[in-house]
């Protein structure tokens, strides 16, 4: 079928104009913004084929198991920095989940609108854009130096004061997400407050609670820069939690740096496992929040 | 089958002693204001025992806010005040000694918008009865609060299925049993039906005529219609524009027969007859 | 306690008081809610307080003049951080400029339908990765990736425009090239996701009103679009480079770690943070003093740049509400 265009006089001409300045700036911009899109996008190739070719060419069980080698050694593993890393991150959970959460139930629910709640509420959200290692130089002054020693503890604290704002404002997120109708009908049945909270409110809001945890540990895993002067590092498999603790992310910082072939092929090695430890979080939380009702 | 012919469960408790046909609440409310703005004005009402109650009025007139103020729901709105008094079986619930979360165990609530928790059938039905410590048989007292609100035939497969999961119409009759499981002395209704399709609504009001004979029933609704069909007592708000902002009272109540038919105030006989609503 | 007491209440009545326990546990519960609100105040006073005490013996000693001197010789006893806040700045400024040109491209990319939904779904996972990625792994594949690929473009590039000062060095390895295109990327998941949070928070009526008016596509977006989504932008600038001013262990294993101040990207230089890393595990006494009041800069500066934005935010979101 073909259009035939009869123009009378006076009508204005709607075809479509290629060589027209207004379509040709449209061209180039989307062409620069494909361009922009795809090379944002490249860092992240390209680290994932570094971790998978280099770390992945490492991969196995003596990682898991052995120790890290000293200076010229071949071989060894990083098995105590995995451990100490899943130790640490569990201690900063521990500390923080209860906290955060109680916090987010005060903001979102107990006084949301009180003066203390909006203090509470700035400072968590200035404090979720503070600089890591400042709570490393927190911890190191208020806990390593009172205890006389770095130690997992403190690692397990330094994270939690970074995990526990993000927990609190998701938690409130997902507390005031819980429809205002069925807080009434708690309140219609003659709940208290704490029995409207824990018997209608929470187990509603769980899953986007959880979210906010996963995600909150999934950055605590990731996090090295509070371990370097709290946990410190070891060589040893961890004993007590009143020690220097090895963890991954200060194995790959000790190790990127280093001459010898061997400690850097064990550094992509850790990255990637440390990676998959903090994507295996991510993912969690995306099916926990996918299954949101 | 017939929901009356449903069997009660024993209980544990003695069976009441009848008083004579009296107010379950008597309300002497002279002003509810939130923060400056004054809602309600002059309301002196009675629910009466095993009757059915129906406000009725334009909206805006208050009813849903007076409704609320009688199981002291409105305590949860901060800037909320009441002048006046309400009393429930004698005492004033409004009184300095009285905890509302009491209050409300005894005066239960159906709302506008069913809202079912989200956990199964069955707690949400045994909800009330957990909160209570309730120490007898939950199967028992969850299936007759069910019967009773003529949901068990659509649930009694699935009552470990979320609540949420029902019809609009479904789940506004889940909230009744709820509401009904822990037999509350009163229930008070925000227009239960104004969710709900043609349908449910008749088999909700049909529920209401079975249930006034245990219990007492308020309820607000815009549906004249709805109000003549199950109301035993009319009430009839309307606003006064006169003081600033809308301020809601209580034009007139009395049989609903009479309301209808032999109003004896012109606000009343104007508004029955469509002149505004 | 209460002392409510319906006695006419019906026999087969479930309704009861709460029991004593209830009460109490509703009192414990709220008392605890408050308390955990609190400590959030708490812990920034706490967190202030400890680290200005540790400081206080250093602040006494060097004053003002710890912000302009570039001297860091714990063997003299002289430390001053003037070299550490130009690194901090300027790396902090460069990134930002590469991460929104990034980072705002890929919000108007993901918002403006140019990918249909599923796509743009897995592009936004991709982008929302970058941030999964922990800085220590950017600092492995940055001396490893970054520098290399970087060594033969930044000689020619100081072979040929020697003459301008952001090429007027040779290539050192670490220095402030590798570390700013890290720190880029790393800041760059920030900005793209407030930024798309601005753009999907225009109702499509605006759209809808710019394409009524004959516009095409792109100037919808750069006369409409843009200027409406400003605010939201800006906000996600500031804390982008919030993000930058603290970003520690990436820039510590790239940026050279050497006191000096200079407009070079090939030269090493210093940031605030590193300083930090790389400094305080070895050190004592009145260097550790130092440090703390190195960290109280760097926690005065990120505290301001982050207030603002959270406020910034707030503003933006109450102008769309109103």
């Amino acid at each position: 079928m073909v259009a035939v265009m009869t123009e009378l006089p006076g009508t204005p001409d709607l075809r479509h104009s290629l060589g027209d300045r207004r379509a040709l700036r449209n061209t180039v911009l989307t062409v620069l913004l494909w361009v922009v899109a795809v090379g944002a996008a490249v860092p992240l190739v390209s680290v994932l084929y570094m971790l998978i070719t280099r770390g992945g060419a490492r991969l196995g069980t003596a990682l898991f198991t052995q120790l890290p080698p000293a200076g010229l050694e071949m071989g060894g593993g990083f098995g105590n920095a995995v451990v100490g890393t899943l130790v640490i991150v569990a201690l900063a959970t521990l500390i923080s989940v209860p906290f955060g959460i109680l916090g987010g139930v005060f903001l979102g629910f107990v006084a949301p609108e009180s003066k203390l709640a909006d203090a509470t509420r700035f400072i968590a959200k200035v404090l979720t854009g503070f600089p890591s290692i400042l709570a490393g130089v927190f911890v190191y002054a208020s806990l390593v130096l009172w205890m006389g020693t770095y130690s997992a503890l403190a690692g397990g604290v330094a994270l939690a004061v970074l995990m526990l704002p993000t927990i609190m404002l998701t938690s409130e997120q997902s507390i005031r997400m819980v429809p205002q109708r069925m807080k009434d009908a708690a309140f219609g049945m003659g709940c208290t407050e704490t029995q409207a909270m824990l018997r209608v409110v929470l187990p509603t809001a769980t899953p986007g609670i959880l979210t906010g945890v996963m995600l909150a540990v999934a950055g605590a895993a990731g996090n090295s820069a509070p371990l370097l002067f709290t946990a410190l590092f070891s060589n040893y498999w961890i004993s007590s939690l009143g020690e220097p603790t090895a963890s991954l992310a200060i194995l790959i910082y000790n190790f990127s740096g280093m001459p010898f072939p061997n400690q850097i092929e064990l550094a992509w090695a850790a990255s990637l496992v440390l990676v998959l430890i903090v994507l295996a979080f991510n993912v969690l939380s995306r099916l926990i929040s996918a299954r949101r009702v | 089958m017939s929901v009356l012919d449903i069997a009660r469960p024993a209980t544990d408790y003695v069976a009441p002693q009848k008083t004579v046909a009296a107010a379950a609440i008597d309300a002497r409310i002279s002003e509810i204001h939130y923060g400056k703005f004054l809602a309600v004005r002059d309301t002196n009402i009675a629910i009466e025992k095993n009757k059915i109650t129906g406000f009725i009025g334009p909206s805006g007139c208050g009813k849903s806010t007076v409704l609320r103020s009688l199981n002291r729901m409105n305590d949860l709105i901060p800037s909320f005040r009441l002048e006046g008094q309400v009393q429930f079986l004698g005492q004033d619930i409004y009184a300095r000694n009285i905890d509302p979360v009491v209050v409300r165990r005894h005066i239960g609530m159906v709302f506008q918008q069913p809202n079912p928790f989200s956990m199964s059938i069955f707690e949400n039905v045994a909800f009330g009865l957990r909160l209570n410590r309730y120490k007898g048989d939950y199967k028992q007292r969850v299936e007759y609060a069910l019967r009773r609100a003529g949901l068990w035939d659509e649930v009694k497969d699935k009552l470990k299925e979320n609540g949420l999961a029902l019809s609009g119409g479904q789940q506004q009759r889940l909230c009744i049993a709820r509401a009904i499981a822990t037999e509350p002395t009163v229930l008070l209704m925000d227009e239960p039906c104004s969710a709900l399709d043609p349908i449910a609504t008749r088999i909700i009001e049909e529920l209401m005529l079975d249930l006034k004979k245990d219990y007492t029933v308020a309820i607000v609704t815009h549906n004249m219609q709805q109000a003549m069909r199950v109301a035993d007592t009319t009430a009839f708000f309307s606003v006064d524009i006169s003081r600033g902002g809308r301020t809601g009272f209580l034009c007139e109540a009395g049989d609903t027969e009479q309301i209808f038919h032999d109003p004896k105030q012109d606000l009343t006989k104007r508004y029955i007859s469509g002149e505004f609503s | 306690m209460s002392s409510t007491d319906f006695k006419q209440d019906s026999g087969r009545s479930a309704s009861r008081p709460p029991t004593t326990g209830d009460i109490i546990a509703d009192r414990v519960f709220r008392g605890g809610a408050y308390a955990a609100g609190a400590l959030v105040v708490l812990l920034l006073i706490y967190i202030l307080w400890e680290i200005g005490f540790r400081a206080m013996p250093a602040i006494e000693r060097y004053g003002f003049g710890f912000l302009t001197s570039a001297v860091w010789d714990p063997g003299q006893e002289k430390f001053g951080v003037l070299a550490e806040i130009w690194g901090t700045l300027y790396s902090s400024v460069l990134a930002l400029v590469i991460a929104a040109f990034f980072g705002v491209g890929v919000a108007i990319f993901l918002t403006q339908d140019f990918l249909d939904a599923r796509l743009a779904q897995v592009f936004r996972t991709v982008i929302e990765m970058l941030a999964a990625i922990p800085s220590v792994v950017y600092g492995l594949w940055g001396i490893y990736v970054v520098i290399p690929a970087l060594r033969p473009v930044a000689g020619f590039l100081n072979e040929t425009f020697g003459w301008f000062p952001m090429f007027s060095s040779s290539f050192s390895g670490p220095s402030m090239a590798p570390a700013v295109i890290v720190l880029a990327i790393m800041v760059l998941p920030t900005v793209a996701a407030i930024s798309q949070d601005a753009f999907s928070l225009i109702p499509y009526k605006t759209k809808e009103a710019a394409f009524g008016m004959g516009t095409t596509r792109w100037e919808a977006i750069t006369k409409v679009m843009i200027p409406t989504a400003t605010s939201g932008i800006f906000a996600s600038l500031v804390l982008g480079f919030g993000r930058a001013l603290g970003e520690t262990m990436a820039l510590a294993m790239l940026i050279g770690n050497s006191n000096q101040i200079s407009w070079s990207l090939f030269s090493p230089a210093n940031t605030l943070a590193s300083l930090l890393a790389s400094q305080f595990p070895e050190a004592s006494g009145i260097e550790t003093q130092a440090l703390m009041y190195a960290a109280i800069v760097l926690l005065v500066i990120s505290l301001a740049v982050n207030v603002v934005g959270t406020l910034i935010m707030a503003m933006s979101s109450k102008q769309k509400v109103g």
